[in-house]
């Protein structure tokens, strides 16, 4: 490592670093103490909602004056809900997921030294971490964070006479927000000239591992709509400060008449679904991306119809930039809009069938290693499931109008884009944890947090389809003053109950990851016998990835158990393990897969 | 329920410690054969507990759902949700039973070797063409009711109505006798004219503002909206209909009732629904329950969101034709 020898502070080390593993690791650890705030602020406002007038020592001891003699005021339940959404959905899920994963993957499968810009990488996670301490911040406004909903949606978000949390909180939201975009920009950018350009010797992009192609159109995703979202922000920014009109009109608050004319709060909604909808598939594509390679690598097979993957990791992406109006049958848009939206949206299911028919299959006759990295690889494509289902039934705009934004919306998508990718946040710790740290995360404590976070995320999601069908609104901070929902009061409180477990849980995958750490079993250049070519890397850091030469590679990433006779699953395996590396050449007349 | 919880809470943090404190040494690290046999049979039983709560939910809680329809234009909702519902039920049974009984069957082991198959193009080509066909006929019957709910186009004999929003109340205008709305902005506001009604033009004169919606059955409603501050959105749950109300535009919506108020609450799903929220309310010494029709505010809103709603009730049409009679005009109201 000849050109490497500078020397390495623990600034330049730890801290402003350009080494792509680091940067990884520092997305990882940022995103996790987001998700501590984001959880514990959900298990927050279920309480909220299951006990309604109950007063508790804890919402006394974390809201302030926020509250009264330990019963939450209905502005902070908005806000707790709003800012659970908005850390959950992009600090969680869009950074500390794809941000990680990106960052720690991308270089190490496809067999490049760093990232394309070091310098860019290093830039991408201090905006993010900045945009974090500035989501932070917010939440110590005196009159609250942003509690206009995740979605802000003007006027509610542009006037502060509305709801006290569009004053400072939501003008610091907006910055943070705007911090984020550029950071999402700059490490996706990064992303897709690292793997267009640095690809390894005889890495085509047909040989990718399909971590790198759902890293890599997530990132295209990205490039495409987060530039609407900063716009959509912007124009918000003039509405609130700068006396514009693009989102406003005639509006009559707090005794008069304010001065805004001619825009329309339908224009905002365009512009953030557009980013809105192809988000999910931010969040989700990668952690399909992990459970691919994860399922693979422990059934000791390969992955099912590898080119039907990436085949619908694209149409999903290029579906996912026009389906946004689903979000809005009932804004008010033309109903032949609406005609359109369904559907595309419908059309989704296609590719996402695929793509479940294809894990299960790629399960069938494996030898599965049930690692807690395959048990939560699993719990996704059980959740994707059950979630993705629900979607034909929201996605109809005729039965959406009946259900939106009910309850059954809120099972729906957390189901499918936040357990589901949250379990693929978690199956990719526990997979590429000796890769980050050299050393190995405990099982015991692996299976512990599966095995209670699925039940819990069923307990809690499954029940609340049926509170939502039965008509229940979401964002109410008490339904005690409908009659017609007393009957769901206790639905919610074994809800909540789910939930308050679910998230205790985590301590332990929080306990495990930090012990681990520390105290892990040092980890092994390839403990799980993947073929991928990170694992050729030596498990002790260093820069540039691999100590002299870079890998050369002849073969896919999936030739699992292959065998001397195609035909004869029980010949022998053709190069005497279940595994074969990218890097070893074919033998003499051995088709490539 | 409180104590359970805590219970719970207690349970799940003791074993977590303990079983930190027990396996401290962190060596093992990669499943053995053991693991998977333990972890094959944990998805059984996860299976078990998964299959449980889905049929549980679905048997009993029927009777917390919403009643059929009580619009015409529902029904076909209705009639496509049991569809799409009985459709995506099938499926979920078999892919959870798949997914979790191949963890079972196919839990790894020294002596076994899994199959080397990577593709498969006519499973492939059935597993795409399958799901196209059927959303075909979804989207076809879907398309075809949201065109029959969206027209509104040839309804002479609707009745029109203006939905009002502003935190946190809702009001509502009739047409009148002309069946026309007067022209509303918000730049007449004023006094008693809160919904802004533009007094010179002369379809405003005959219109009546109210606070409750009476509907009469069997004729459509033509519904418009409009919000003075923030966005709402009118949500009729047992009608099947929502439409958000934008200020600075009005849109639209209509249904025609099928059952009055009353003949509503004779409904055995109603009479079911209500008869368990009364145990309820008894057992905490509330006023009993009765069915009513509500509009309620399903658009995040403000503090106050969760307590923004008014009542419909649906009548006879001679009923209807009597209350409205009695309302005063807003010419008579506004001076």
């Amino acid at each position: 490592m000849s050109e490497h020898h500078h020397k390495e502070t623990f600034v330049t080390k730890y801290i402003f670093t350009q080494d792509h593993k680091m940067i990884s690791k520092q997305f990882l650890v940022t995103g996790l103490f987001m998700g501590i705030i984001g959880v514990f602020m959900s298990m927050l406002f279920r309480m909220q909602i299951a006990w309604p007038e109950k007063s508790f020592s804890i919402i006394e001891a974390f809201l302030g004056n926020h509250q009264t003699d330990g019963v939450m005021n209905p502005d902070i339940y908005l806000a707790l809900v709003t800012i659970h959404g908005t850390i959950m959905v992009f600090f969680v899920l869009t950074a500390g997921l794809s941000g990680t994963f990106s960052n720690l993957l991308i270089p190490l499968q496809i067999g490049a030294r760093d990232m394309a810009s070091g310098f860019l990488n290093m830039v991408s996670y201090w905006l993010f971490f900045l945009s974090s301490v500035i989501m932070v911040i917010s939440l110590f406004v005196e009159a609250g964070p942003a509690s206009a909903g995740w979605t802000i949606y003007p006027p509610l978000s542009a006037l502060p006479q509305a709801i006290p949390g569009s004053g400072a909180g939501m003008t610091l939201w907006l910055v943070s927000m705007a911090i984020f975009i550029a950071s999402s920009l700059i490490g996706s950018l990064n992303y897709i000239v690292t793997v267009l350009n640095l690809r390894t010797k005889g890495m085509k992009m047909t040989r990718l591992p399909l971590t790198i192609w759902a890293f890599f159109i997530t990132a295209v995703i990205g490039v495409v709509s987060f530039p609407v979202l900063l716009s959509a922000a912007l124009l918000l920014v003039f509405d609130r400060s700068f006396g514009t009109s693009f989102y406003l009109s005639d509006i009559f608050i707090s005794g008069e008449v304010l001065h805004y004319q001619g825009g329309s709060p339908v224009l905002f909604e365009h512009l953030f679904w557009f980013l809105g909808h192809p988000e999910v598939y931010i969040v989700l594509l990668p952690a399909l991306g992990i459970t691919s390679e994860i399922i693979s690598t422990h059934s000791r097979k390969p992955i099912f119809g590898y080119r039907a993957m990436i085949g619908s990791i694209m149409a999903i992406a290029f579906l996912s930039t026009i389906v946004w109006g689903h979000h809005m049958f009932i804004s008010g848009m033309n109903p032949f809009l609406g005609s359109v939206f369904t559907f595309t949206t419908l059309l989704i299911a296609i590719p996402s069938a695929v793509k479940a028919f294809n894990f299960v299959t790629t399960l069938w006759k494996g030898n599965l290693q049930l690692n807690p990295a395959m048990l939560f690889s699993i719990g996704l494509v059980s959740t994707f499931v059950t979630g993705g289902l629900t979607g034909l039934v929201l996605g109809d705009s005729a039965l959406d109008i009946a259900i939106h934004d009910t309850y059954f919306v809120v099972a729906h998508f957390h189901l499918v884009m936040g357990v589901s990718a949250i379990f693929g946040m978690y199956a990719g710790v526990y997979h590429w944890f000796p890769k980050m740290y050299g050393r190995m995360m405990n099982k015991t404590l692996g299976y512990w947090h599966f095995w209670i976070s699925i039940i819990c995320a069923y307990g809690v999601f499954w029940p609340m389809h049926f509170i939502g069908l039965a008509g229940l609104p979401r964002r109410y901070y008490t339904n005690t003053n409908f009659p017609m929902f007393d009957d769901l009061l206790q639905i919610n409180q074994v809800i909540t109950i789910f939930a308050l477990i679910g998230g205790l849980a985590q301590i332990i995958f929080i306990a495990n990851f930090f012990i681990s750490m520390y105290r892990g079993a040092k980890a092994t250049e390839n403990p799980w016998k993947s073929n991928t070519l990170e694992w050729t890397t030596p498990v002790e850091h260093v820069h540039g990835n691999w100590p002299g030469k870079l890998p050369e590679v002849h073969r896919w990433a999936y030739d699992y158990s292959k065998r001397v006779d195609p035909n004869d699953d029980d010949s022998d395996y053709l190069h005497g393990e279940d595994f074969v590396l990218q890097t070893t050449p074919l033998l003499e007349g051995e088709e490539p897969s | 329920m409180l104590a359970l919880f805590y219970i719970f809470i207690g349970v799940a943090i003791g074993v977590s410690f303990w079983q930190i404190t027990r396996i401290l040494d962190f060596r093992e690290v990669i499943a053995t054969d053991k693991d998977n046999a333990t972890q094959g049979k944990n998805a059984l039983y996860f299976m078990a507990f998964l299959y449980a709560i889905m049929i549980y939910c679905l048997i009993f809680m029927n009777v917390i759902m919403l009643p059929e329809s009580a619009s015409i234009e529902g029904e076909h909702d209705d009639n496509l949700f049991s569809i799409t519902f009985w459709l995506i039920g099938v499926v979920q049974f078999i892919m959870q039973f798949l997914i979790f009984y191949f963890t079972f069957k196919y839990k790894g082991n020294k002596d076994n070797k899994a199959k080397f198959y990577a593709d498969s193009h006519k499973l492939e080509v059935i597993w795409t063409i399958t799901p196209a066909v059927v959303l075909v006929f979804l989207i076809g019957y879907g398309l075809w009711q949201w065109n029959d709910v969206m027209d509104l186009s040839n309804e002479k004999d609707a009745v029109v109505i203006e939905v009002y929003s502003q935190q946190f109340r809702w009001d509502a205008r009739y047409a009148g006798t002309d069946n026309t709305l007067g022209y509303g902005n918000v730049n007449f506001i004023k006094g008693i004219n809160t919904m802004g009604v533009d007094m010179t033009d002369k379809n405003s004169l005959d219109d009546k503002q109210v606070t409750e919606l009476y509907l009469p059955k069997g004729r459509k409603i033509h519904f418009k909206f409009r919000s003075q501050d923030v966005l709402h959105s009118a949500y009729m749950p047992h009608f099947r209909a929502q439409m958000n109300c934008v200020p600075g535009m009005v849109t639209e919506f209509g249904f025609t009732p099928k059952y009055t108020t009353e003949e509503m609450r004779q409904q055995p799903e109603v009479i079911a629904k209500a008869k368990g929220i009364n145990k309820i309310r008894k057992a905490k010494g509330e006023d009993p329950y009765i069915f009513d029709y509500l509009l309620l505010c399903n658009k995040i809103c403000g503090a106050s969101h969760y307590n923004m709603q008014m009542k419909i009730t649906v009548v006879e049409e001679d009923e209807y034709e009597a209350w409205i009679a009695k309302q005063p005009t807003l010419a008579s109201v506004i001076k």
